[in-house]
């Protein structure tokens, strides 16, 4: 195969619920090689475990397949390749239902690319039994803590084996918990020719994955510097990646979309949730953001280069979710005047009654939106409110005290303070609390398993 | 506000600086979410000579003390000069983390911009736009 002089990966979706055009955006405004998408968040899982276990053709994003029916013609017509994380728990059943879409709409010879293995919930007693203890990594409990409770496990496989079923072919490649880093680096491995000791080259691609994980984020959405100059959010141009064989990258977007890239829209991207920026930790290399170099190149186009990594650890990363308990969350709307004190007084009553019922709870929490929901705390009142929004929410094990809260909420409507509204949505109703188990496991105890098949 | 000078035999020492108050907001721009029950707060200097200003004044102490009541953990502080920024972790600031929290703001995209409410001293002569 003869060598690329550069890729073009574009990013069109950043989160299981992004906008539902980009990824067709991507394919069909300028020139696209790879297009990666990101569906996976830490709970996630958890859900498609459930569905999975209703029906085992289901465990994968749904929402993918109206996408891939979508940009399936210009993908097979441009031999764009496709990399998601959206297989979620079923990677072969989301696969299968991909074949059927190209059946119907008449492509032949697609190759589609699944990478497994990381869903280890089946794997939970035999990996404990076998001195593995899957320790929550942030407290340090035991999982036998939470064991009965677990609803999905998974580890974070990275770029390599993405990079081994393109190498055999795949034009699509879904895979389980991929990390989000790990779909946008992939790609770079696989035709540029980078071994496992290229740290520098693979925290590169890594620090453009974290560019383009979080879509529209780095080319204008959520952009706090100057948001009121961003043109034409309405066609925001999702980020695209392109990027060289020496590990020089350029982060851009296609002509005549709205949005913007700039070093500032980069650089509030590459502070988004990250800890220590020398140590970001990926399977395949721990990449330091205090060496990247950014450099305007042009209308909407910046250089992104110089960085460094340093080897991974022994270790990857693991996902898991258990049920924790009940919580349920209502509002109510109070106007002027004194909005603020009858919201106030509501809250009050509220609580009172509960208490009065015996009910207690883990958690009782309370907002006033329009007030402090964002700032807490640090919100000063600056004139007198409009209105407000009273938010209130309670989390505990007592499935009863949760389903009393909805019930005691609505009533304040002719029980309390006057002039309320906003109650249109009826009684709030328990719901579960999926709790995240973050933990690590040593990368000799599993494997990723890739498998391409073609119709 | 004024330094207090101190005063020598009848002059003020010559070495005091003016400073005034200026919000955070005038000097930088942030992006913040979540880690677990950590909210992370990327403070990026709006201008390069902005950049020492932050690091000498807007320490892990003084944004720990400016959370107060939000954040019940430590705050760590990491620096990146190469981006004029500085990332913050606040430890225990979310009410357990993204999917157990009750709060609104359950993922902390708006702490950015609580931590942009921050007064620091500059010197007077600084030209903020």
């Amino acid at each position: 195969m003869r060598q690329k002089e550069f890729i073009r990966i574009a990013s069109g979706q950043g989160y299981w619920g992004d906008l539902p055009q980009a990824p067709y955006w991507q394919v069909s405004k300028g020139q696209t090689d790879y297009l990666v998408m990101d569906y996976l968040a830490e709970v996630t899982m958890s859900i498609l475990q459930k569905q999975k276990s209703r029906d085992p053709k289901l465990g994968y994003a749904k929402d993918l397949l109206s996408v891939i029916e979508k940009i399936l013609p210009l993908v097979v017509e441009k031999n764009i390749k496709v990399i998601t994380n959206g297989g979620g728990v079923n990677p072969q059943a989301c696969r299968d239902a991909i074949f059927e879409i190209a059946k119907k709409a008449g492509v032949k010879g697609l190759k589609i690319g699944v990478v497994y293995g990381d869903d280890i919930y089946g794997r939970i007693d035999e990996l404990l039994g076998s001195g593995i203890d899957l320790k929550n990594m942030d407290t340090g409990d035991s999982l036998r803590t939470v064991r009965d409770r677990l609803q999905s496990a998974n580890v974070y496989f990275g770029a390599f084996p993405i990079a081994e079923a393109l190498r055999q072919g795949a034009q699509i490649v879904l895979t389980g918990r991929a990390t989000d880093t790990g779909l946008t680096l992939a790609p770079m491995i696989y035709e540029f020719g980078w071994n496992e000791q290229e740290f520098d080259k693979l925290a590169a691609g890594i620090i453009a994955g974290h560019i383009l994980e979080c879509g529209g984020q780095s080319s204008g959405g959520n952009y706090l510097k100057d948001w009121k100059n961003v043109p034409d959010l309405a066609n925001i141009g999702f980020p695209i990646a392109e990027a060289y064989p020496d590990a020089t990258i350029y982060i851009t977007k296609h002509n005549g979309t709205g949005g913007l890239v700039s070093v500032d829209t980069i650089k509030e991207q590459l502070l988004y949730e990250i800890g220590d920026p020398r140590e970001y930790i990926t399977p395949e290399v721990i990449a330091d953001f205090t060496s990247v170099k950014l450099e305007s190149a042009g209308d909407n186009r910046v250089k992104v280069f110089d960085i460094k990594g340093k080897p991974p650890t022994e270790f990857y990363k693991v996902s898991m979710a258990y049920s924790d308990g009940y919580y349920a969350i209502g509002t109510l709307t109070y106007g002027w005047p004194d909005a603020l004190e009858k919201a106030q007084a509501a809250d009050k009553i509220m609580r009172q009654r509960l208490k009065n019922l015996g009910f207690e709870y883990d958690e009782f929490h309370t907002e006033f939106l329009g007030y402090n929901s964002c700032h807490g705390p640090l919100s000063p009142v600056t004139s007198e409110l409009n209105e407000v929004v009273l938010r209130v929410a309670v989390r505990g094990n007592d499935h009863d005290a949760v389903d009393a809260f909805g019930r005691q909420l609505v009533p304040l409507v002719l029980t309390g303070p006057p002039t309320v509204t906003g109650f249109g949505g009826g009684r709030p109703k328990p719901q579960d609390v999926v709790a995240y188990w973050p933990s690590l496991i040593s990368k000799t105890a599993v494997k990723p398993i890739v498998e391409v098949t073609q119709i | 506000m004024l330094n207090p000078p101190t005063i020598f035999g009848g002059f003020i020492e010559r070495n005091f600086v003016e400073m005034k108050k200026v919000q955070l907001l005038k000097l930088a721009h942030a992006r913040s979410g979540d880690k677990g029950d950590a909210s992370n707060v990327g403070l990026i200097a709006r201008k390069p000579e902005y950049y020492p200003i932050l690091k000498e004044k807007v320490t892990a102490d003084v944004v720990k003390k400016h959370f107060t009541g939000i954040c019940k953990g430590k705050v760590e502080r990491f620096e990146l000069p190469n981006l004029y920024a500085l990332n913050f972790l606040l430890h225990e600031a979310l009410g357990g983390g993204g999917t157990v929290s009750l709060r609104n703001d359950a993922q902390g995209k708006t702490m950015s911009t609580a931590l942009l409410r921050l007064e620091i001293d500059v010197p007077d002569e600084l030209v903020i736009e």
